[in-house]
Order: structure tokens, then sequence, then C-alpha cells
């Protein structure tokens, strides 16, 4: 079986991301890059299901620019097989993502996709759910825990009333929540090793795709700022402010 | 003619407080109609509750076993087969909704608008990126359904008091049958939920231990609030993970909220900024939690916590 694991490019989650100045957008420039932190999670878990012998190989796709090459190398390094550029220059929202993965899916037959739950850049948490819609087949979101048996899977999954287990055949959709698994360190002699890895291009159009880029964002701005609050220095002036303010 | 179809989220039994808040999120949108669908192996309970909802113009009903524990894949071509007569279909931004929606919006051949924080107009919204480090105005293409979740925190729910036609509808598709319902477990259900409590006690990793995260439910009770937990403290297994507060925990609006040893991590500022009132309780002053609080207090929680609790 292999299995496919998408990657996004993203800013690093320990950035502190600032809107530009003239609110034409988030300020990118020199700003540190990294794979999207649920994509990590989800390629951990592949590499694990592949380690455990339920695998035989993983497969890891980026969409964008060269840029995105990077983030494949550091997957690679991590564990995975082989990458796949999927090359456009444009912003690709979550449905031409989708259409994307399931035209690969067409050429590559896997068994799992894997991908993580959302982005966080634009959080839209979206592209597993498409993609399974798309290929007609199960999808299990925000898994904190996956058992696979066969050409079934048991997937715990991270809902708001607490953990939802769901059974489903494969092949199938899974995406990454948090506590999933903690994803492994890349050590250099792996980052070596993954020069030499393959990493193949195609661009969007040979895949036969259209972004559907049915929603335009017309302005960026910062979040609204929370007025100052007050310091007490005891509980009682805790509690007489909360009673001031008819809170208690 | 701009009309608007919102999911209900319900447990069968109670319709959950996001559908009213979703409703709450559709108005502004200056549809013609509000309509609402029920999905459910008994929709009686829960379509009378739709139906009092103010602004709601009828309540649909598709019954039928299949729907007891409904997965997104028995529920996307119901929403599909309905989705023609609307120009918008909502869901609200809960684990439900997100799981859904974008399923059928695939099917639809459109993106989807997450998590709505503010409608500009019927196709302009504004929505948080990067965790809420940011604000975008998005708007939708005007020959595209609107397919959009409605972040809950942003809205207040719609009033009671309305009464829908309620209409019965039957089902347009079958269960595919690939994806099957286990169970769901959840914490015992004790105190008010989370997601609509007035009242909220969070703890962080400062507490240290799940032995030590006592005195935040024993304040918590004493108060009537719900309990809440940070990211740190779910992942170091203080607390289950339903009770995480944050961008990829619950989105929470409260009245009072307090942050007990929590530094105030960017993801779980994002959960809380729609708050009422913020209580942060800390050794470090400096702590980033300070800086959104309407009401710091510096010190031991272990002294501070069972010593508020004796003085509320």
């Amino acid at each position: 079986m292999k299995i496919l694991v998408a990657i996004k490019r993203v800013v690093d989650y320990n950035v502190r991301v600032r809107v530009k100045s003239d609110g034409s957008g988030v300020e990118t420039d020199g700003v540190k890059m990294s794979i999207n932190p649920f994509d990590e999670i989800a390629l951990e878990e592949a590499l694990r299901i592949r380690e455990r012998g339920q695998a035989d190989e993983v497969i890891v796709v980026s969409i964008g620019g060269d840029e995105v090459q990077q983030q494949l190398r550091t997957a690679l390094a991590m564990g995975a097989d082989r990458a796949i550029q999927v090359a456009t220059d444009s912003a690709v929202q979550p449905l031409g993502a989708a259409r994307v993965f399931r035209a690969l899916v067409d050429k590559e037959d896997p068994g799992i996709v894997f991908l993580g739950k959302q982005a966080i850049d634009d959080d839209c948490n979206q592209t597993g759910q498409m993609l399974a819609a798309l290929w007609d087949r199960p999808q299990a979101t925000f898994a904190s825990k996956v058992d696979i048996d066969g050409s079934t899977a048991t997937v715990a999954r991270e809902v708001d009333a607490g953990l939802e287990t769901l059974e489903i055949d494969l092949p199938a959709v899974m995406t990454s929540d948090l506590r999933l698994n903690e994803p492994r360190f890349v050590k250099l002699p792996d980052i070596m090793k993954a020069k030499r890895k393959p990493l193949d291009t195609v661009s969007m159009a040979d895949l036969g795709v259209e972004a559907a880029a049915d929603i335009e964002t017309v302005a960026w701005e910062p979040p609204a700022k929370r007025g100052g609050g007050i310091k007490v220095e005891n509980v009682s002036e805790l509690v007489s402010e909360l009673k001031n303010r008819g809170l208690l | 003619m701009s009309k608007i179809l919102i999911i209900a989220e319900h447990d069968g039994q109670q319709l959950n407080p996001a559908t009213a808040k979703t409703v709450a999120g559709a108005q502004p949108m200056g549809a013609d109609s509000i309509d609402i669908v029920v999905f459910a192996a008994d929709v009686s309970a829960v379509a009378a509750q739709a139906a009092e909802l103010q602004g709601v113009a009828r309540v649909l009903t598709i019954e039928g076993d299949d729907f007891a524990n409904p997965t997104a894949a028995r529920l996307a071509p119901e929403i599909v087969a309905l989705a023609d007569d609307y120009s918008h279909v909502l869901a609200p931004s809960t684990t439900f909704g997100k799981d859904l929606l974008p399923r059928a919006a695939a099917l639809l051949g459109v993106n989807q608008v997450s998590d709505i924080m503010e409608v500009i107009d019927a196709r302009t919204f504004k929505r948080p990126i990067y965790a809420g480090n940011a604000i975008v105005t998005v708007k939708v293409a005007e020959d595209s359904k609107v397919i959009a979740t409605i972040r809950t925190a942003s809205f207040a729910a719609a009033a009671t008091g309305g009464s829908a036609a309620i209409e019965p509808q039957s089902a347009q598709a079958s269960d595919p049958g690939h994806t099957r319902f286990v169970k769901v477990e959840g914490s015992d259900g004790e105190g008010p939920d989370l997601a609509s409590a007035p009242l909220v006690v969070s703890g962080g990793r400062a507490l240290a231990s799940s032995e030590n995260f006592e005195i935040i439910f024993s304040l918590a009770k004493k108060l009537g609030a719900a309990v809440g937990a940070s990211r740190a403290a779910v992942d170091a297994g203080y607390v289950p993970n339903e009770l995480q507060v944050g961008q990829t925990g619950k989105i929470i609006a409260p009245d009072l909220y307090f942050a007990i040893g929590i530094s105030g991590a960017i993801q779980h500022l994002t959960g809380i900024k729609d708050a009422g009132t913020i209580v942060a309780i800390n050794k470090d002053g400096e702590a980033p939690i300070f800086e959104v609080a309407d009401i710091g207090l510096v010190g031991d929680l272990f002294e501070i916590v069972p010593e508020l609790e004796r003085a509320v």
C-alpha cells in the first residue's frame, strides 16, 4: 500500500505574523518557512504505518513554486521515499488543492491520503474533506489515533463532544489532529541521504487541474486589540472588582 | 432571490446552541428567507426547538435510522440535493460543521468560506487567518453558491419565540456503507457545557498535574462554571482533549473567563478573544496573558485559587 501525504509550506509556527502596514497582505519577507505542523504529524503517522509493515511507500506532495522543494526535502529527510512538486505560480485554494490530490490518486493509487487537518496560514480546514468528496471515499478528519487492519482502519477523532471512533474502508482520506503523534527530529545524515531521493515535478496543467478561485481576499487587517486592563493586588480586591462589574 | 439553508447540529434530543448562533450569523446576510434542515433518527424534539428560533421560515426534517450518528459521507449528498433551492448553505464552525460542509462544498464545485466572524454583505465576510493574527475580508464570486461555516463565538444566539413551519422531506441518497460510526466517548458531562457556558475557569501548564487540576474543578463547581484548559495542559495529560480552549480546540465567548496558570500563547488567546471579561492569575507578571486580561492578579495560583474559592 502507498500513502500519499500532503505537505504545505507555511510561515513557521513560532513566527508572530504581522499584517503589512498598507494592508496588502501579511509580512512574509525574510520570515522562516516550514512544513505546516499538522502535515508534519500526518507524515509522521504515515512513516509509522510503513515502519509497522502496513505500507510500502510514503510519497509526499506539495503544491507551489520551486521554494516548496525545501519542505519536500525536509519531508524526505524525515523518511518519505519520494516527493512530487505540483508546480504552479498562483495561490491555490482548498478545492484546487483537492483536485490536484484527486488527479494524483488516479496516478498513484494510494491506500491512504494523509493531510493535516488545517494549514496554519489560511486556517481553512477543507482540503481533506474535499478530496474525500471528489474521490467518493471515506474521510476520517481530526484523527488522534489510527489503527490499520487489512483493508479497514479504525480512527479515533477529536470532536467537540470528546473522542469519536469511526471504522472506515480503505482507500480513504485521513486528516491529523495535534495529539496523533510527536513528529521525529531530522538527523544530519538523513538530510544528506534525502538529497539523493527522487523529487519529481509536474505542473497543475499536466494533471489537467483547474484551480477554482471563487473566493477573493480583498483586505487584510490586524485583529482588534482588547482594551487595557488593570492589575489587582490580592483576592479580596479581585472579588470586589468582579462584584463592582456585576460579574459575581 | 437569496435563500439560506442552515444545517442543524444536535445530539438527537437537543439542538446544539451553535445552531442558534449560526442563525444569528445568517441574519445580517439579508436573505429573503432562512431555513434549517434537521437530519435525525427521530426529528421531533430537535425540529420543535429549531422552529422556535426567530427569523427561521421553515424547518425541513429528514428522518431515518441512517441519521442516528450520521457521517459526513452520508450527509453531504443530502445537502447537495437540497442546495439547488438555496443561494447560501451554512453550518456552525464546530467539529461537526468543519467535518461536513467542505465535503458538500466540493460536490457543489465551490470553495468554502471558513469561520465567518463578521458579515459585510451577502457575499462579503471577515474571517481570521494565522490563528487570529490577521483578519481578512473575503468576497465570494457572484456566480458561486456561498458555502460557509459560522464562527459561533462571534455571534449571540438568535432569540426564541418564533414558530417556523416544520416540513418533512425524504432522503435523496443512501448510506455509502464505507464509513461506520462506532462510538463517541466524552467526559462524564458534569457541569455546564464549555462551548456555551457564560462562566469558564481554565487551567494551564502551571497546574503541573492532573491531581493539582482538581483545584480548578473545585473553583468551577463553586462558581457554577465550565472547566477549560490550555493546549499545554491537555498535551501534558492533565485533562481530556475536549476541554482545550484555543485555535485548535474550542473557541468560546463567555461573559467571564478565568485564565489560571496560563501564559497566553497566541493560539489560546485566539480562543478567548470574544470573552466579555478576562481574569488572569499567573505568577509571571510578564506573561502575555496579562496583555489581554481585563483584570490581572500576579501570584501563586496554589494560594490564590483556594482563597478565591472561599471568597466567592
